[in-house]
């Protein structure tokens, strides 16, 4: 999830792209994964090179890519619709790519970047999100049994406080910075103008190139990354919340998706013509007289078209009142006798 | 002798009827086509515009049966159209705004942003349900944010917008049009558009479609349209075409560094190296025709399989044609870069001006008022025609009708059609639709004043110093023609030229779009409240804290202390001594 908005921000989404693209090299596919972006910084008109998002200066790798499919955009990441995705209470007519669906089997991989506080995370500017609502949504997502376990990384500033209060069972939290600390960017580049890339997600994203599919790094390898020297803040994490020891747990189990395959030996003909999957149109019936093209611009029934008559509505309660006052003050005035006299 | 004779003649009979009247073949597997085709037209600025257009027809009725067998025609779609009761789709994502004043008409435009509109089947019950999950399921299958159309910015035209399929009548309550200005497109918008082709992005055409050089450019617009056809010439039977369009103009100084003279390569930094195998059709056509009567002035290399004569929008144009499918092609070379050279440069003066061209601005001043002005000018010498202008304007901006004047050439014009809806807050856009006369070399200038809303403190995006939009104005017209137009075979002419039925070669249709405007709406400061609560804090702390002070604070009089130990231990001493203590 990427927070913020702003070209000044192109870091942000530079992050959330790089673990993107990590995860998806690693087997992930588009339909497992949530993608949002709060801004757009790829076809944004003060990007020199429309349709790239850099990672290192000097241009050299786009995580952008060919083939994104970012699910939130823009307006759409707001606090309410992140936590819809989380507990799984989304409106009925929500495609299938804008959800979580997970169960109780998935291991749940969840980054965050941004700005953020002591104790919050700022959405878009406008709104932000606290510790106490993450971790109140992730004991609904517990008690739906929407995780078997959940990794949560977080890059903003004094992000430890996001995951101090955390309460359910099998969250691994890991930060970039303690709190009171501020997380700093990488390296700006002079073509681009601005700052590329956050340090601690720059050294994550060097880290994750060296995994591949089949690699058993444990997460203490990635608790050691971007040590105080290089990344000026002192990254944080959490595992007393976890079941397992952090040394036995891969990197893989939450970021890639190793699926299992099976070696068969024996041959399957796949028979050319296979009765019953032809498609069995039922019986057309032909129009008795040929169909015809609308005209585009009828100039004459548009000139006649009659305008829709209105549907009658009783009289509302303010006219009949008005016209029962008037009517009482004439009789009042000349009296009953003389009504009459005037019908 | 004679049963016999009878039996004979009654099978003769039966074998010579055949196939039944009014019945098609049931159980023959109904054919599905896909043509592919680039037109590379260079426009009179130097720029060239590029429009891809792959179109799959597919001769089976959606609506009935459950079709459960897609081949070329994308299942994502299909069972849009036969879930929700979609009787024709088109949709639009654009980035960029066509200069219909320097670069001619448009084969096909579209708004910038987002838009949409549809036309439901008789039988659709209810519209509004179905709208909204349609733009829902959108939303999903191109990675727009079209779930964010509701009644807020959908209308319903009652002139324009005309189902450019097979219509059986046009009850306007089943159509809905909603734009959406503010919509980014970028990659994640063209990639499930390349999915959708039968030949993906790998083969054919579409391998020019590479992100970083199509989003580099003046204009990109892709569009989904999904409509009824007629199935051969009798048009007794329809079939379901799917047509996918991608236009882009790349820039002469950004993308062409300065020189008029193009290459595939130097467009889409690629070529072209074989059809799509799925495709019965495959072809290039690039426009060669001389302007202003001329020789020619632009050479095309490699030399074309064929050049084609076609009058498209009503002037006679000559293409020449790079026929993907013929051997010929590919015998020289293993790929096809198609150059496009100038023989002799061209004059700005020869540019030529469109019959029919648009503009919109906003006018006034402050962030009270303002007023919408549209221009339309008429170039015709001598011919008059009508246009319909739709305008679409969001419930914030309060148009007040009593202030709309028309005016052309001095006197005020009035339309022969007005539909005026206005606007709900917060649940309806105004509708404007008028039906104008244009006379001939004439321009209309039609204004209109609006005031501006205050909108309530949360329904302000996060970036509201940026202004909001107001959709394009849609204009519609019936364009008097250089050249009559003959009735064509649908089947054999270039796509480009058969997307709006032609009724009357005398004329042709054509949809421009004006600009989007960008309007201010007055703003609060958002950082108000935070300035206010220190403010007055700080001023009620230290005012009313005084006062209270003051006021309520008691004076006594201090015991001196009695000292330290090492003070009483002296003291002890000097009352022995007799001398008074310290």
């Amino acid at each position: 999830v990427c927070t913020s908005r702003f070209w000044f921000n192109y870091r942000h989404v530079a992050n959330t792209l790089s673990v993107y693209r990590s995860v998806k090299r690693l087997g992930i596919p588009d339909s497992h994964i949530v993608l949002m972006l709060a801004d757009d910084m790829a076809c944004n008109p003060r990007n020199p090179k429309p349709a790239t998002v850099f990672s290192h200066k000097n241009m050299e790798l786009n995580v952008y890519g060919d083939d994104v499919e970012v699910d939130y955009r823009s307006y759409e990441v707001t606090v309410e619709n992140f936590l819809r995705v989380l507990t799984g209470r989304i409106p009925p007519s929500t495609p299938r790519s804008k959800r979580l669906l997970s169960d109780d089997r998935s291991n749940i991989l969840i980054y965050m970047t941004g700005h953020g506080g002591n104790g919050f995370l700022k959405f878009q500017d406008s709104e932000e999100i606290t510790n106490v609502e993450l971790a109140d949504a992730f004991e609904q997502m517990w008690q739906k049994r929407r995780y078997n376990e959940l990794l949560f990384i977080i890059d903003t500033c004094q992000g430890a406080s996001m995951y101090e209060r955390f309460y359910s069972p099998n969250i691994m939290a890991l930060a970039s910075s303690q709190v009171g600390e501020d997380s700093l960017s990488h390296q700006p580049d002079l073509g681009i103008g601005v700052h590329l890339m956050d340090r601690y997600t720059f050294y994550v994203l060097e880290f994750l190139e060296e995994i591949h599919p089949a690699s058993q790094t444990n997460m203490n390898d990635l608790f050691q990354v971007c040590p105080k020297s290089l990344c000026v803040s002192t990254p944080g994490h959490r595992t007393d919340l976890f079941q397992r020891d952090p040394q036995n747990v891969l990197i893989t189990d939450f970021f890639g998706s190793v699926r299992k395959v099976e070696i068969t030996a024996e041959t399957l003909s796949l028979d050319r013509d296979v009765p019953g999957l032809e498609s069995k149109f039922p019986e057309e019936e032909l129009a008795t007289e040929p169909l015809k093209y609308a005209e585009q611009l009828p100039v004459a029934q548009i000139i006649h078209q009659k305008p829709k008559q209105k549907d009658w509505h009783p009289p509302g309660g303010f006219i009949l009142g008005l016209w029962a006052l008037i009517i009482m003050v004439f009789f009042k005035t000349y009296g009953i006798k003389h009504m009459k006299h005037v019908f | 002798g004679g049963m016999a004779a009878a039996v004979l003649l009654l099978l003769l009979l039966l074998a010579a009827a055949g196939p039944a009247p009014g019945r098609a073949d049931a159980g023959r597997e109904r054919r599905d086509a896909l043509r592919e085709e680039l037109l590379l037209s260079p426009l009179p600025t130097g720029d060239v515009a590029a429009t891809f257009q792959f179109r799959t027809r597919w001769d089976a009725d959606l609506q009935r049966g459950a079709v459960s067998h897609y081949r070329l025609f994308p299942k994502a779609l299909g069972r849009l159209v036969a879930a929700l009761g979609v009787r024709e789709l088109h949709l639009a994502l654009t980035q960029g705004f066509w200069r219909t004043r320097y670069w001619g008409q448009p084969p096909l435009q579209a708004p910038a942003g987002a838009e949409l509109w549809v036309w439901f089947q008789p039988t659709v019950t209810d519209v509004d349900k179905a709208w909204k999950e349609l733009s829902n399921i959108l939303s999903g299958i191109f990675c727009a944010s079209l779930n964010f159309i509701d009644s807020t910015n959908t209308v319903i035209p009652t002139a324009s917008f005309k189902p450019l399929g097979l219509a059986n009548g046009t009850d306007h309550h089943l159509l809905r049009y909603a734009v959406l200005p503010r919509e980014v497109v970028c990659t994640e918008n063209l990639t499930p558009w390349k999915k959708l082709l039968p030949c993906g992005s790998k083969a054919g055409l579409a391998v020019l479609l590479k992100a970083e050089r199509l989003f580099h450019s003046s204009y990109h617009s892709q569009a989904v349209h999904i409509r009824p056809i007629c199935r051969d010439a009798s048009c007794l039977a329809l079939s379901w075409e799917l047509r996918q369009t991608l236009t882009v103009v790349f820039d002469f100084f950004s993308s062409g560094q300065g020189k008029k003279d193009w290459s595939l390569f130097k467009m889409f930094s690629r070529t072209l190296t074989d059809a799509c195998p799925l495709a019965s059709q495959s072809k290039v056509y690039v426009d060669i025709s001389p302007k202003n009567k001329e020789k020619e002035l632009l050479e095309v290399s490699p030399p074309p399989t064929s050049v084609h004569e076609a009058i498209v929008q009503g002037d006679r144009r000559t293409y020449a044609v790079y026929d993907l499918l013929s051997p010929s092609l590919f015998n020289t070379s293993r790929s096809l870069n198609v150059q496009l050279k100038w023989k002799r440069p061209q004059d700005s003066s020869e540019m030529p001006i469109p019959t029919l061209h648009a503009q919109r601005y906003v006018g006034g001043y402050g962030l009270q008022t303002g007023e919408i002005c549209t221009l339309i000018y008429n170039t015709h010498p001598y011919r008059a025609f009508p246009v319909i202008l739709l305008e679409t304007v969001p419930w914030y901006l309060r148009l007040y009708v009593h202030t709309l004047t028309i005016i052309t050439k001095g006197k005020e014009n009035k339309p022969s059609y007005i539909h005026y809806q206005p606007a709900q807050d917060r649940s309806r856009p105004h509708l404007l639709e008028m039906l104008i006369q244009l006379p001939a070399n004439s321009v209309t200038k039609i204004t209109i004043q609006f005031e501006r809303a205050l909108l309530k403190w949360t329904e302000y995006p996060p970036d509201p110093n940026h202004g909001f939009y107001v959709g394009s104005s849609v204009l519609s017209a019936l364009v008097p023609s250089v050249t009559a137009m003959k009735d064509m075979d649908v089947e054999q002419s270039p796509l480009f030229t058969s997307l709006f039925p032609s009724s009357d070669g005398s004329s042709y249709f054509v949809r421009l779009y004006t600009e989007p405007l960008l309007v201010n709406l007055p703003t609060p400061d958002f950082s108000m409240p935070y300035n206010v609560i220190c403010l007055t804090c700080t001023v009620v702390a230290v005012c009313y804290g005084s006062f209270y002070n003051l006021l309520t604070r008691t004076f006594h009089v201090e015991e001196p202390s009695r000292g330290g130990l090492a003070k009483r231990l002296a003291n002890v001493i000097r009352k022995f001594r007799g001398v008074p203590p310290l």
